[in-house]
């Protein structure tokens, strides 16, 4: 758990990030949201001590980060940034060793470590521990970079637009994979990022920052359907929000009883998917793959749709 | 491409080793070039032994100048030195503008004839590749991989040694070559004061007005630039492969 209590930074005249307070599960993603110069990326970079804040408290799992030196706090956190910060001329296994070398891990256990989290993010270890970052295609370099980030286990681990530097295809995959992975290892996450979307599509809560200041910290279904007036609002308020929430559903949530024809779409897909594909079809109910007959109708799928 | 290149050093070794070792080899092509019976074959010393001591010299000026140029190159690079950068950069510049001779004229009255004032020449004339070469190469290093290297742990030690001078060791290298060339020539004015040298021949050439022994003198200074350039070069190309930028 990562609790920020009445951060504040200053640099000289202006202040990058305005008294924020806002805790951290354990075990879940946050992902802070807004435009450059948000504060977002110093409010992130604040919680390794990168920065160090200028007034406030933020204490992990319970101590208090400013009683720890620095050097130590950040081996203890996982870090990923954009563009991946991989180090040219380490190889992969190397890159990936980093934290456990600075942290004094034995050579047989870096060695089982550095397989294991290529193994985890399909990269054949044989492969690929000696090849050198340049030799890898971006969607690979990022993976790297997280699995650094990764490698001393940490229990909390901060990321700096990951994805920002993938294309469209990648970056979805990546998201996935991320998502996966952090259920697998349950590590506490705070994601920096400016897209809404991937906010939302990975977020398990979203805190929207403008002006250095703390916008709305809420579930992504919170933030759709009751944005804060302002800023929040005119982020995700497009013509586009009822899909994004009915995205965030999944088509189990909203089934009901009874038979419906076709083939029927899987538990978790969510209602986006439900209703594209009951669009496609023509009809205005799809049976869900599951134990007992089940269906998802247009009224039930509507219903997820709009602000409740 | 590569096969002449590689005719063209082996050329180059093979007639700075004749030239050195076997001299009397081109007698008939240097005797035209003497006047009234005049040798054409430098006598008056072992030409490997001067060989051997141009380069030492050359050595020792160059780790001298070269560990003096990237420590300041270090220093000023951090946030902590960086403001003795101007100062520093104005020593380097006036190292490298004042004419080693006045170096000679001047460092002889204090330190002496012999290897002494040559050495202080040369380091002062040579400082300033590496400087501003380690320089540059500290400043490319990309800001995101400072901010991993920093975000992961690693303090300003372990940065400087671990992320730093590796990524920047091709650059440095480039400076080192500038410095070792310039310094290889530069360091035949040392017999001006009596430091052992290929600068010997040279100048007994001129004493005598016998072009022979300053052909002799200044083809065997070249082919050691050419060849030393050419084998850092070498080095430099390994050194930015592993900093994991693809060789040129």
């Amino acid at each position: 758990m990562i609790e920020i209590e009445g951060v504040t930074r200053r640099f000289g005249s202006i202040t990058a990030v305005d008294d924020v307070s806002l805790t951290v599960d354990r075990g879940s993603i946050t992902v802070l949201v807004g435009t450059s110069g948000s504060g977002k990326s110093t409010l992130l970079r604040m919680i390794n001590r990168l920065i160090e804040p200028t007034s406030g408290r933020i204490r992990i799992d319970g101590r208090d980060t400013a009683t720890v030196p620095g050097e130590t706090l950040r081996r203890g956190i996982g870090y990923a940034i954009q563009g991946h910060g991989l180090f040219p001329h380490w190889t992969v296994a190397r890159n990936i060793a980093t934290v456990p070398l600075l942290q004094g891990w034995d050579a047989a256990r870096i060695d089982r470590r550095v397989a294991d989290l290529l193994a985890l993010f399909d990269l054949d270890p044989a492969v690929f521990a000696g090849k050198f970052p340049h030799q890898l295609s971006g969607g690979q370099q990022q993976r790297v970079g997280v699995a650094r980030a990764l490698a001393a286990e940490p229990a909390v681990l901060l990321m700096d637009e990951p994805f920002g530097a993938l294309d469209p295809i990648i970056r979805a995959k990546a998201q996935g994979d991320l998502a996966t992975i952090q259920r697998r290892l349950s590590v506490t996450i705070v994601l920096v990022t400016h897209d809404m979307e991937e906010a939302i599509h990975l977020g398990d809560r979203i805190a929207v920052m403008d002006g250095g200041r703390l916008q709305q910290y809420a579930t992504p279904a919170e933030i759709l359907a009751h944005p804060a007036p302002g800023f929040v609002e005119r982020l995700v308020g497009g013509s586009d929000r009822p899909f994004r929430l009915l995205a965030l559903a999944r088509a189990g949530d909203a089934a009901e009883p009874g038979s419906a024809p076709g083939d029927p779409v899987p538990a978790d897909a969510s209602l986006r998917d439900a209703l594209a594909e009951l669009l496609w079809r023509g009809t205005d109910a799809v049976a869900v793959a599951g134990p007992v007959p089940r269906r998802v109708t247009l009224p039930a799928i509507l219903a997820h749709a709009g602000r409740r | 491409m590569r096969l002449a290149a590689l005719i063209a050093r082996l050329t180059a070794i093979v007639g700075l080793a004749a030239l050195v070792l076997r001299p009397q080899w081109f007698r008939g092509i240097l005797e035209p070039l003497t006047e009234h019976g005049a040798p054409a074959i430098y006598n008056q010393g072992d030409l490997l032994q001067l060989t051997l001591a141009h380069l030492a010299l050359v050595a020792a000026a160059t780790a001298i100048g070269g560990i003096t140029a990237l420590v300041m190159g270090i220093l000023v690079t951090r946030p902590a030195g960086a403001e003795f950068l101007p100062l520093s950069r104005s020593i380097v510049n006036i190292g490298q503008t004042f004419p080693p001779v006045a170096v000679l004229a001047l460092a002889v009255p204090a330190v002496g004839f012999g290897v002494a004032p040559t050495l202080i020449a040369l380091i002062l004339y040579g400082l300033l590749p590496i400087f501003e070469n380690t320089i540059t190469g500290l400043r490319e290093v990309p800001a995101s991989t400072l901010e991993a290297a920093r975000g992961m742990g690693m303090g300003g030690w372990r940065r400087l040694f671990w992320i730093e001078l590796p990524l920047a060791l091709p650059a440095i290298l480039a400076g080192l070559r500038l410095s070792v060339v310039i310094n290889l020539g530069t360091a035949t004015i040392g017999s001006t004061v009596a430091a052992k040298g290929l600068g010997e021949v040279i100048i007994a050439g001129l004493q005598t007005s016998n072009t022979a022994f300053i052909l002799q003198g200044g083809v065997i200074v070249a082919l050691l630039a050419v060849l030393v350039y050419d084998a850092l070069g070498w080095v430099e190309r390994i050194a930015a492969r592993r900093a994991g930028r693809a060789a040129a």
